[in-house]
C-alpha cells in the first residue's frame, strides 16, 4: 500500500527521514517495500497565471499566452493545450527547466512566435500517465512559487507491505495510528464532525435510506446517507487528485473520487449510488440462484446463493463488499447520491470476490475486516467532502442496524508469566501496560497480569497469543536475546536396515550419472505413451496442459531431460532422479530411477566407443542392489511394459516380489520420441529394494579351492539364469562361486548355439577337495546340463 | 707363480669379455668352479714343500678372490644395464587422461538439503517427511487458514477434482508428526512443494525445510538461537540474523527471517538490494490453534517452527542466479557439483 508522507502527517508528525520511518514500520510488521518522491525529479517549473490567451497568427491549434510570474515582465509563451485560457493558474517550465526523461527547455521559435518556456501537462511532469491539457492550479495558487514545493513533490511515498492480519492498518490512518505508537507522537484524527442535514430534503427522501438487512449475520449495520444538488461533471479539486495519485490511483468524478478517498484514508470502504437509478429501497441479501449483475468492470457475473448482494425493487445492484453495479452507478450526470457504508462480516465476503477474479480495495479490506464503529465517521467526513465540493446538501444519516449481531467488546487476559515464557525474556509489568494502552487497549492490571478491553479497530486481537505478538511487536523483535535452546536429550531409533541416501546417490554418482529434479506433474499425452490406459492424478487448474498431471514413474521426466540434453548437443547421457511418483489408489511411492544414452564410456583413448546397452545398466542397478547384501533376480516380465523392447527388459525382483524395472525405451517410443539411440532406463521402489540385510558373516574354509572350466555348448534360446540354476543343483555343496568368463557365437560353432565359458570355483569346508570328488561334480554338472539343455562341450 | 697372475689375467678378461649373465657363469664356474682353473692350482700346493704352501695358498686365494670380485661386478653391472633397458622400453606418457568412467554429480538442491539434514541432526533434529498430495485439513485447516482465509491467497494451490491438493508448504508434516503424541519433539521437515506460480524467480515446485521444536518451555528466544546457529553452520559465515514481525497463521509471533548479505557482509550490495539483509524465511512460535487442531495441549507445551527455501539456500551458498537452471537438467549446470 502506497503511503503519502503528507496525507501521514495530517494525522501524526514525522519527525524522521522518510527511510528511518520506513524501516521502523518494518520492523514493526509493516515491510517498506519502496521509497521514492511523490513526482520523478524535475525542475524549474513555477506557478503562472495565463493573462491572455491568443490564437497563433499561423496555427489553428496553437494559442500565444502571456503569462504572469507574480514579478518582473509577462512571458510570452506558445501553448498547444485547449484548456489554456486566461486566468488560469498553471504550471510553468521556464528556460533552463530540466522535465522528467532528460528534456531541457530552450527559448524557441513555434511557427514564427518566440516562446520563453513550455506551459506543461500532469504528464510531462511525471504525474499522469495521460493528460488532456496543462496542469490547472487553484486560483490562489502563488504566482512565482516552485511547483515541487507548492505541491510538495518532493514528499515522500512509502509503499508498505500489509499482512492479511492487519485488515485496521490498510489506511493512512491505519498507518498514522502505529506511527503514533512508534514514535511516541500523539495522534490527531480526521475531520469527522457530523454534517446538518436539510430538513427539505431529509423529508422528501428519508425512506430511501432504510435498508432491510435480510442477512444481518453477514450485514448487521448499513449507513445511508441522501445528498443532492450534487454535480458531478468534475473535474475533482487538485489537492483530491493528487492524493489519489500518489495512492496509485486514476480521478474519475468527484463522487467516485470522494469515496476512494475515504477508504484510502479511513481505510472504510464505501460506494456511492445514483439515486435516480436505484429502483424503490435497498435491501442486503444473498444471492438468489442464478440472480446475474453488471458489474462496474461491464462483466456480467452470476452469483452462487453465498454471495451476499445489494438489491433494489428489480434485482441485485451491487456485488456486497466488493463492486458495485454498473446499472446505479453514479455518471458525471449524476444530481443525487446515495452513499451506502455498510459494516459486512469477514466471513460473508472473504473468498467471493476472489471466485470471480475480483480483489478490490473494497473486498481486501472486508475480508482482512474493518471497524465497526468507523462507518459513521466515514460516512459524517464523505457527506462534508462532497458538500464542499460540489455544492451538494445532505439528508440524514440514517443507520440501519441489527445490534444483536453485532460483536460485543473483547475481552482478553494476559498473564505475563506467560509472555515470559513465550518470549524467553522477561518485560517490565509498566513497560507491557504502557505498549498496549498505546496501542488503544484499555488495561486493568489483575493478579497474574492484566485484562484487557481491546477497541474496536483492533478486531485481530482476540486472544492472549495476539497481546504477545504486539507486545513483542513495539517492544522489537532485537529485544529478545538469542538463547541457545536445550534440545530435549533423547537417542532417536537408527534401524540398520535404512540405506543412508548420500550412499544411494553417491554410488550413482560414482557410476557417471548426474542427479536431476523435474517437475512431478507431467505431459499427459507422454504419460499415456508410455503408460497406456493408466489412470493419474489430473490437476483441475495445471500451469500448463503439458503439465496436467501427476507422474507414474520418473522416466517422463528423464527422457524429456535427455531429449533437452540431446538439444544441447549432448550426446552422452546419464541422469539419475529419486523422488516421489503418485500410483491411482495407491500411497505415494519413493523411487529412484536412471536413464543411460551414448557411449559405454566417456570418450577416451583406451576404450573402444560403443554404445551403452543393458548389460551396462544392469550392471549399475547391481552396483546400487549390492548396498542391500540381498539377493535380487532378473526375470524375463510375463508381459513387458509397453514401453520398453520387449526383449530387452527384466523385471528386478526381491523374494519374488516386484521391486523395479530395467530396460531399452521401445524401438516406436525411440522413432516417436526421437530419442536415437536407444536409452536405457531402469526405476527401483526405494522402500521395498534398497534396505539393507545385515552381513551374514559364514566362516572362510582353510582348504584349497579348485577351478574347472567348461565350455558349454547350448541352443541360442537359453537363458544363462536356467544354465547356472542348472548348475548350481548339480554341483551341490561344494561350489564356491560360479563365474561366466565367456559367451561366445560365431565360427566354429553351430548358428542357433552359443558358447558359454563357466568357471566352477570349488572348495569343501572342512578337507581338502580330491581330484576324483572334483571329477566327480564335474561329471554331474555335465550331464545335468546335456539332460536339461542338450549341451555339448567344447573341450 | 708368473703362471699365476697370467691365469689371473686370463680369467679376468674372459669377465670383461662376457656381455651376458650366462657367459658370465660359464666363466665363473670354469676358473672357480669345484674343478675350475683356479680352483685346481689348490690341488697342486701338494707338491710344494709344506713352508711354502701357506704363502702360495693365499695367492691362489688372492687371485680367485679377485677374479670373484670382477664377476660379481660384471654381474651387478648387467642387471643394472638389463633393468634399465627394460625401463627404457617400457616408458608410458603419464599425461594421457585416466581411463574408465568419469564421476557423475549429486543434485545442488539435494546437496544442500543433505547438508542442512546434516547439520540438524547433529545438532539432536529428526528428519521426517510426509505426502506430497495433501488433504485441505493438513494443509490449511489445521494450520490455522479456514476455508476463504485471505492467508489463502498467498498460496497459489494445486487442486485435484476430489479437492486433495498439491501441498504447497512442508508445514503439513507438521500436523503429521505433532497428531503422533510423541513430545517433546525437534524435528526438521525437508521437502517439494507446488505453488501455482512460474516465472524468472517462482518454479511451480521447489523445496523446502521446515523445523519444528516442541517442548514445554520453549521460547522466542531459543527460536532466534537455532536460526541463528544454523545459518552461521550452514553458511560457514559470522553472518548476524535479525527477525521481522510477519504473519503466519500457523504461527504467533511471526517473523520474516532476515540474515546479513553473505555476498557483502552487510555493506549493501546487488543481491541484497543495498539493504545488508537478504530474507532467507518466515518463523514463529506455534499458534495454539494448531496445537488445538493437532491434540497438543497448548497449556502445557509451546513450540516454535521455521521454514526456508532449499533452492534460495542453494543459490546463496553456491552462487546460483537463475532458480530455473534447478529444474533444467542441464548436464553442463549439473557437472559443475561432481565435488563431496
Amino acid at each position: 500500500m502506497k503511503i503519502a508522507l503528507d496525507w501521514l502527517r495530517e494525522f501524526v508528525s514525522v519527525e524522521v527521514a522518510p527511510r528511518e520511518l520506513g524501516d521502523r514500520l518494518t520492523m514493526a510488521g509493516f515491510e517498506l517495500e519502496s521509497v521514492g518522491p511523490a513526482a520523478p525529479p524535475f525542475s524549474g517549473v513555477v506557478v503562472v497565471e495565463i493573462i491572455t490567451a491568443e490564437r497563433h497568427p499561423q496555427a489553428d491549434k496553437l494559442q500565444v499566452c502571456r503569462v504572469s510570474l507574480g514579478h518582473g515582465e509577462p512571458l510570452q509563451i506558445v501553448c498547444g493545450a485547449p484548456n489554456a485560457r486566461a486566468g488560469l493558474r498553471t504550471a510553468l517550465a521556464t528556460v533552463g527547466a530540466q522535465l522528467p526523461g532528460d528534456f531541457t527547455i530552450k527559448a524557441a521559435k513555434l511557427r514564427g512566435v518566440e516562446s520563453a518556456g513550455m506551459l506543461c501537462s500532469a504528464k510531462e511532469l511525471g504525474l499522469s500517465e495521460v493528460s488532456d491539457g496543462i496542469v490547472e492550479l487553484p486560483a490562489d495558487a502563488p504566482l512565482g512559487r516552485d511547483v515541487r514545493e507548492y505541491l510538495a513533490l518532493d514528499e515522500s511515498v512509502l509503499e508498505l507491505a500489509i499482512t492479511p492480519n492487519r485488515g485496521d492498518a490498510m489506511s493512512v490512518l491505519g498507518i498514522a495510528r502505529e506511527v503514533a505508537v512508534l514514535t511516541g507522537q500523539a495522534l490527531r484524527g480526521p475531520d469527522v464532525r457530523a454534517v446538518a442535514a436539510d430538513a427539505a430534503l431529509d423529508a422528501a427522501t428519508a425512506a430511501r435510506t432504510r435498508v432491510a438487512l435480510d442477512a444481518p449475520e453477514a450485514c448487521p449495520r448499513f449507513h445511508a446517507r441522501i445528498l443532492a444538488d450534487v454535480d458531478n461533471r468534475g473535474p475533482s479539486p487538485a489537492w483530491l487528485r493528487e492524493r489519489l495519485r500518489r495512492a496509485g490511483q486514476r480521478s474519475i468524478s468527484p463522487v467516485v473520487d470522494i469515496t476512494n478517498l475515504i477508504v484510502l484514508e479511513l481505510g472504510q470502504p464505501m460506494h456511492a449510488y445514483d439515486l435516480d437509478k436505484v429502483q424503490g429501497a435497498l435491501r442486503v441479501r444473498l444471492a438468489r440462484a442464478g440472480e446475474q449483475c453488471e458489474l462496474l468492470d461491464g462483466r456480467t457475473v452470476e452469483f452462487t446463493p453465498d454471495v451476499l448482494v445489494i438489491a433494489d425493487d428489480a434485482g441485485a445492484v451491487a456485488m456486497a463488499g466488493v463492486m458495485g453495479g454498473l446499472r446505479t452507478s453514479v455518471t458525471p450526470e449524476t444530481r443525487r447520491v446515495l452513499f451506502e457504508v455498510a459494516w459486512f462480516a469477514p466471513r460473508a465476503i472473504a473468498g467471493r470476490g476472489r471466485r470471480y477474479g475480483l480483489v478490490t480495495d473494497a473486498s481486501q479490506r472486508f475480508e482482512r475486516g474493518v471497524d465497526p464503529e468507523l462507518g459513521a465517521k466515514a460516512i459524517e467526513r464523505a457527506t462534508r467532502l462532497l458538500c464542499e465540493i460540489s455544492g451538494a446538501k445532505a439528508g440524514e444519516r440514517h443507520t440501519n442496524e441489527s445490534s444483536a449481531h453485532l460483536r460485543a467488546p473483547v475481552k482478553v487476559s494476559l498473564r505475563l508469566a506467560q509472555l515470559t515464557r513465550l518470549l524467553g525474556v522477561e518485560i517490565e509489568p509498566a513497560r507491557v501496560a504502557s505498549i498496549l494502552e498505546a496501542l488503544g487497549l484499555r488495561c486493568t492490571s489483575v493478579a497474574d497480569g492484566f485484562d484487557v478491553i481491546v477497541p474496536t479497530h483492533r478486531f485481530d486481537l482476540n486472544i492472549e497469543r495476539d497481546l504477545v505478538e504486539e507486545v513483542a511487536r513495539i517492544v522489537g523483535y532485537d529485544a529478545v536475546p538469542i538463547t541457545p535452546a536445550k534440545v530435549a536429550q533423547g537417542i532417536a531409533p537408527s534401524p540398520g536396515a535404512r540405506i543412508e541416501e548420500s550412499r544411494v546417490l553417491d554410488t550413482l554418482a560414482a557410476r557417471g550419472y548426474h542427479e536431476g529434479v523435474h517437475f512431478a506433474f507431467v505431459d499427459p499425452a507422454l504419460q499415456e505413451r508410455l503408460y497406456p490406459h493408466v489412470a493419474a492424478h489430473r490437476i483441475v487448474n495445471p500451469i500448463a496442459s503439458d503439465m496436467a498431471v501427476m507422474r507414474l514413474s520418473l522416466w517422463p521426466g528423464l527422457l524429456n531431460a535427455l531429449r533437452e540434453n540431446r538439444r544441447r548437443q549432448q550426446t552422452r547421457v546419464r541422469l539419475f532422479e529419486h523422488g516421489v511418483v503418485f500410483p491411482v489408489g495407491a500411497a505415494e511411492s519413493d523411487r529412484i530411477a536412471g536413464l543411460a544414452a551414448g557411449s559405454r564410456w566417456p570418450e577416451q583413448w583406451g576404450a573402444r566407443s560403443e554404445a551403452v546397452d543393458f548389460h551396462d545398466v544392469r550392471g549399475d542397478v547391481e552396483a546400487l542392489l549390492s548396498l542391500t547384501g540381498d539377493v535380487f533376480e532378473f526375470c524375463v516380465p510375463q508381459t513387458p511394459p509397453a514401453c520398453l523392447h520387449p526383449g530387452r527388459c527384466a523385471e528386478i525382483r526381491r523374494a519374488g516380489v516386484l521391486v523395479g524395472l530395467i530396460g531399452e525405451l521401445h524401438p516406436s517410443l525411440v522413432r516417436e520420441l526421437d530419442l536415437a539411440p536407444a536409452p536405457i532406463l531402469f526405476e527401483l521402489d526405494v522402500q521395498q529394494a534398497l534396505t539393507a540385510l545385515r552381513p551374514q558373516v559364514a566362516e572362510v574354509s582353510r582348504y584349497p579351492q579348485v577351478r574347472r572350466d567348461l565350455a558349454v555348448l547350448v541352443e541360442e534360446n537359453v537363458a544363462f539364469e536356467a544354465l547356472r540354476a542348472c548348475v548350481t543343483e548339480a554341483a551341490g555343496a561344494p561350489l564356491r562361486e560360479l563365474v561366466l568368463f565367456d559367451l561366445y557365437r560365431g565360427s566354429g560353432i553351430e548358428s542357433s548355439r552359443k558358447s558359454v565359458g563357466l568357471g566352477l570355483i570349488l572348495q569343501e569346508k572342512d578337507r581338502t577337495l580330491t581330484d576324483e570328488a572334483t571329477d566327480r561334480v564335474i561329471a554331474a554338472v555335465r550331464s545335468a546340463l546335456t539332460e536339461g539343455f542338450g549341451a555339448t562341450f567344447r573341450e | 707363480m708368473s703362471d699365476l697372475s697370467t691365469l689371473t689375467q686370463q680369467a679376468l678378461d674372459e669377465v670383461a669379455a662376457s656381455t651376458t649373465l650366462a657367459a658370465l657363469g660359464e666363466v665363473r664356474v670354469r676358473w672357480l668352479g669345484k674343478k675350475g682353473l683356479l680352483t685346481e692350482q689348490l690341488k697342486s700346493l701338494g707338491a710344494l714343500p709344506s713352508v711354502e704352501r701357506p704363502a702360495a695358498g693365499a695367492l691362489i686365494n688372492v687371485a680367485k678372490e679377485k677374479v670373484q670380485a670382477a664377476i660379481e661386478a660384471a654381474e651387478s653391472a648387467l642387471a643394472q644395464a638389463a633393468v634399465a633397458a627394460e625401463l627404457a622400453a617400457g616408458r608410458i606418457d603419464v599425461t594421457l587422461p585416466g581411463r574408465g568412467e568419469a564421476r557423475g554429480a549429486i543434485h545442488p538442491v539435494t546437496r544442500t538439503r543433505l547438508r542442512i539434514e546434516s547439520i540438524f541432526r547433529n545438532s539432536g533434529f529428526e528428519v521426517a517427511t510426509g505426502p506430497e498430495i495433501e488433504d485441505d485439513f493438513h494443509n490449511f485447516e489445521a494450520l490455522n487458514i479456514p476455508a476463504d482465509h485471505p492467508a489463502r491467497a498467498m498460496h497459489d494451490t494445486f487442486y485435484f477434482d476430489d479437492g486433495r491438493l498439491l501441498r504447497t508448504h512442508t508445514s503439513p508434516v507438521q500436523i503429521r508428526e505433532l497428531r503422533k503424541g510423541r513430545l517433546p519433539l525437534a524435528m526438521i521437515m525437508p521437502g517439494r512443494v507446488y505453488r501455482c506460480d512460474h516465472d524468472m524467480t517462482h518454479s511451480p515446485m521447489f523445496h523446502q525445510v521446515e523445523g519444528l521444536v516442541v517442548d514445554e518451555n520453549v521460547s522466542f528466544a531459543n527460536l532466534k538461537a537455532t536460526l541463528q546457529g544454523f545459518l552461521r553452520a550452514f553458511f560457514e559465515k559470522d553472518l548476524r540474523t535479525r527477525l521481522r514481525p510477519s504473519y503466519f497463521p500457523f504461527t504467533e509471533p511471526s517473523a520474516e527471517v532476515d540474515m546479513s548479505c553473505v555476498f557483502c557482509d552487510g555493506a549493501g550490495c546487488r543481491v541484497c538490494k543495498h539493504t545488508g539483509w537478504i530474507e532467507i524465511g518466515g518463523c514463529g512460535m506455534v499458534h495454539p490453534n494448531v496445537f488445538r487442531a493437532a491434540g497438543v495441549d497448548a497449556e502445557r507445551w509451546t513450540g516454535y517452527a521455521f521454514g526456508m527455501g532449499i533452492e534460495r539456500l542453494a543459490m546463496l551458498r553456491d552462487g546460483v542466479n537463475d532458480l530455473r537452471l534447478f529444474f533444467e537438467s542441464d548436464l553442463r549446470f549439473l557437472r559443475q557439483f561432481g565435488a563431496a
